[in-house]
């Protein structure tokens, strides 16, 4: 099923897109911050604090997202002993932990106006510490072990425990009373409890950090398929 | 379609997740207490003995019971179910307001008096204009 895979096809594709990708990153970034900085309205309560919000959410969520993506992959790569999702994976990795740590960082820059603290041990922040745990140990196990086997039953491992926490993070806030304010947005309905003035920059900017991952991706993974070219394999 | 190296892989994961996930439910299921943030004055009410400990209490504050004098600031914080008296000495955080979410950290003096060394706002999650929420009013 996925035996037929071709790194010389592939890295044709990873090679040109990135250019194209990092071009579109930077024109959707620069509407996303002139949405979220200039033109959206400041919030009642908050005031300008809010824009703080149009990067730490896009950035929760991404990283939630990609750890998400890590465990599928490995699983994909346990069952099927599929070393390409492996080093899918390995290079989704890094974006998902920068964004994790950004989301930690504005979510303290933001409390300390707002809650007044820059940091509370409550559920939903606790959790999201773990999961950037949980990335730092994923990337340093890439680089520790050095057989290939190995390496790959390690980090896959590590993903899937991880992913465990994906759950206990989104509904931490309903779960438990946490200092935290629960989710403003179900995807089950068509409710929000944020104004459509700032849903909008909220969309733009996640697609553009979207877009940076898909970036950082395109290139970590262009190094791992020439690596696999240097080594003189036509397969994984 | 697949070996059944293949099916035995899945089955394994599948225990192996069910049993970790399991753990995880038992852990967090005994250690509730530690993973609340705050409690609600109902549940300081059903306390059958006070805890000397710090804790954190936390609801809405009740509108028109906030009181400023040179030393201190009073006001209850109520879950409409019941309420418990805070007094605190200090500065409180901006957002800090009558009918908004709050969490004060400190010592049970008893049931009814809470003794706060630190105040949280706590935010909500809703986000609008201000000519929004002058639209559709204060409540």
């Amino acid at each position: 099923m996925f035996k037929s895979f071709e790194p010389n096809k592939v890295f044709a594709i990873t090679s040109k897109a990135s250019k194209y990708v990092l071009f579109l990153f930077i024109i959707v970034l620069t509407i996303g911050l002139t949405e979220a900085l200039v033109l959206s309205p400041e919030d009642y309560k908050q005031s300008d604090v809010v824009r703080i919000m149009y990067v730490h959410v896009p950035a929760a969520w991404i990283s939630l997202g990609i750890f998400s993506s890590l465990a599928l992959l490995s699983i994909g790569s346990f069952i099927f002993k599929n070393k390409n999702f492996a080093l899918i994976a390995k290079s989704l990795a890094p974006s998902g932990f920068v964004f994790n740590i950004i989301a930690l960082v504005t979510g303290s820059i933001w409390g300390k106006p707002t809650w007044g603290t820059w940091w509370a041990w409550d559920a939903r922040i606790t959790s999201m510490l773990i999961l950037a745990l949980f990335y730092g140990m994923y990337l340093l196990a890439w680089r520790i072990y050095e057989n290939k086997e190995q390496v790959i039953k390690v980090t896959s491992l590590i993903a899937i425990l991880g992913a465990i926490n994906i759950p206990i993070i989104k509904f931490s806030v309903d779960w438990w009373n946490t200092l935290h304010q629960p989710a403003s947005i179900n995807i089950l309905s068509t409710k929000t409890a944020i104004h459509p003035s700032m849903l909008i920059p909220l969309g733009i900017m996640t697609v553009a950090f979207a877009l940076f991952s898909l970036l950082i991706f395109l290139m970590k993974y262009n190094t791992e398929l020439i690596k696999v070219k240097n080594k003189g394999l036509n397969r994984l | 379609m697949y070996g059944k190296k293949v099916k035995l892989r899945v089955l394994f994961l599948a225990l192996f997740l069910s049993s970790v996930i399991l753990i995880v439910f038992l852990i967090l299921q005994s250690l509730k207490d530690n993973v609340i943030y705050f409690q609600s004055p109902s549940e300081i009410k059903s306390l059958i003995e006070l805890d000397k400990k710090k804790i954190r209490v936390g609801g809405m504050v009740k509108e028109q019971s906030v009181f400023v004098n040179s030393e201190e600031v009073n006001f209850i914080i109520t879950d409409f179910k019941n309420e418990i008296n805070v007094i605190y000495s200090g500065a409180v955080p901006n957002l800090f307001a009558e009918g908004k979410g709050v969490v004060a950290e400190g010592f049970l003096k008893d049931k009814n008096y809470f003794l706060a060394t630190k105040i949280l706002a706590k935010h909500d999650e809703n986000y609008m204009p201000p000519e929004v929420k002058e639209a559709i009013g204060d409540k």
